[in-house]
């Protein structure tokens, strides 16, 4: 049971932050305001889980002006992509095992 | 068991936001049946108004009044059905929370009007020659490959009707002289029927 859950990432346990990646992981480029518009939560939730993605080098930042408004798009890096699949590879054998 | 049920809940979350992100689901059934409905009635009139002349099933020598009176008609018949088609699809999109206009409804229009624009400049070309008969068989198909390449970003069940307009132009391709009845079968009966289907597969279910 040990050897099952090693592989469930604690950075994915939050429902937000695993909504991000779960974006990210089928678009290119995502900006600020569609995360939130999808995800609905606020400025200050969604910025603070962001950042914690970010700090794991996860997720790509690429800032950006239109017009005068600063525009922030989101992008899964190579290390997020690799993490993410692994996330749900644990699920999925937890899943399998549980039916057995 | 509450953890489980928890690791379930994360993978419906992940499903669900990775479809909502990439694909405009807000697709009424509705928009289908009431297009499919006016392509029928503006075939009917355009028979109507062949039979007056009688002209049906030739397909040489156009008269200017006829031409002009033919390209009323299917203009009319485009502007109401893609008017209908954005009343349902708005009504359904604030239903299901999501904007009309968002990067998933821009990617579907981009996939859909590619092939859409490029068959539209096709039949003009075939006009062009002259090749007349032509033209029912060539929107058919086209407007059919638009459904295909569209159906990566919506509902997956439009890449059937997609299947299925691309064989009827063929077919209407060697039955040149019945176009208006091939015409009719694809964008009238088609849509009316799966529009029902989809009304019934999504949209009932959420009312």
């Amino acid at each position: 049971m040990k050897n099952i859950i090693q592989n469930i990432n604690k950075a994915f346990e939050n429902r937000i932050r695993l909504g991000v990646m779960s974006i990210l992981m089928v678009n290119d480029w995502v900006d600020f305001n569609t995360l939130k518009e999808l995800l609905q939560v606020t400025d200050g939730n969604l910025a603070s889980h962001i950042t914690a993605l970010e700090k794991e080098e996860y997720i790509q930042v690429r800032k950006a002006f239109i017009g005068k408004k600063p525009n922030t798009s989101f992008a899964v890096s190579k290390t997020g992509r690799k993490a993410f699949q692994e996330h749900l590879d644990a699920l999925e054998n937890l899943i399998n095992s549980k039916k057995q | 068991m509450d953890q489980d049920k928890e690791h379930l809940l994360q993978l419906q979350e992940i499903r669900s936001l990775m479809e909502r992100s990439t694909k405009f689901i807000s697709l009424s059934g509705l928009s289908g049946i009431v297009a499919g409905g006016i392509a029928l009635a503006g075939a009917a009139v355009q028979y109507w108004y062949m039979e007056k002349e009688g002209r049906y099933m030739s397909c040489i020598k156009l008269s200017q009044d006829f031409l002009l009176f033919s390209i009323a008609n299917f203009l009319g018949i485009l502007i109401l059905a893609v008017l209908s088609a954005y009343y349902f699809t708005q009504k359904k999109a604030k239903k299901n929370n999501q904007s009309l206009w968002d990067a998933s409804s821009k990617r579907l229009l981009l996939n859909l009007a590619t092939p859409l624009a490029s068959g539209g400049a096709f039949c003009g070309v075939l006009y062009f020659y002259g090749l007349i008969g032509l033209l029912a068989p060539a929107s058919l198909i086209f407007y059919g490959i638009a459904l295909v390449n569209g159906s990566n970003y919506t509902l997956r069940d439009i890449r059937n009707l997609g299947f299925a307009e691309i064989a009827l132009g063929f077919i209407c391709a060697f039955n040149i002289g019945y176009g208006l009845l091939f015409w009719a079968l694809g964008f009238g009966v088609l849509h009316i029927a799966y529009g029902i289907v989809m009304y019934y597969k999504y949209d009932r279910v959420q009312e």
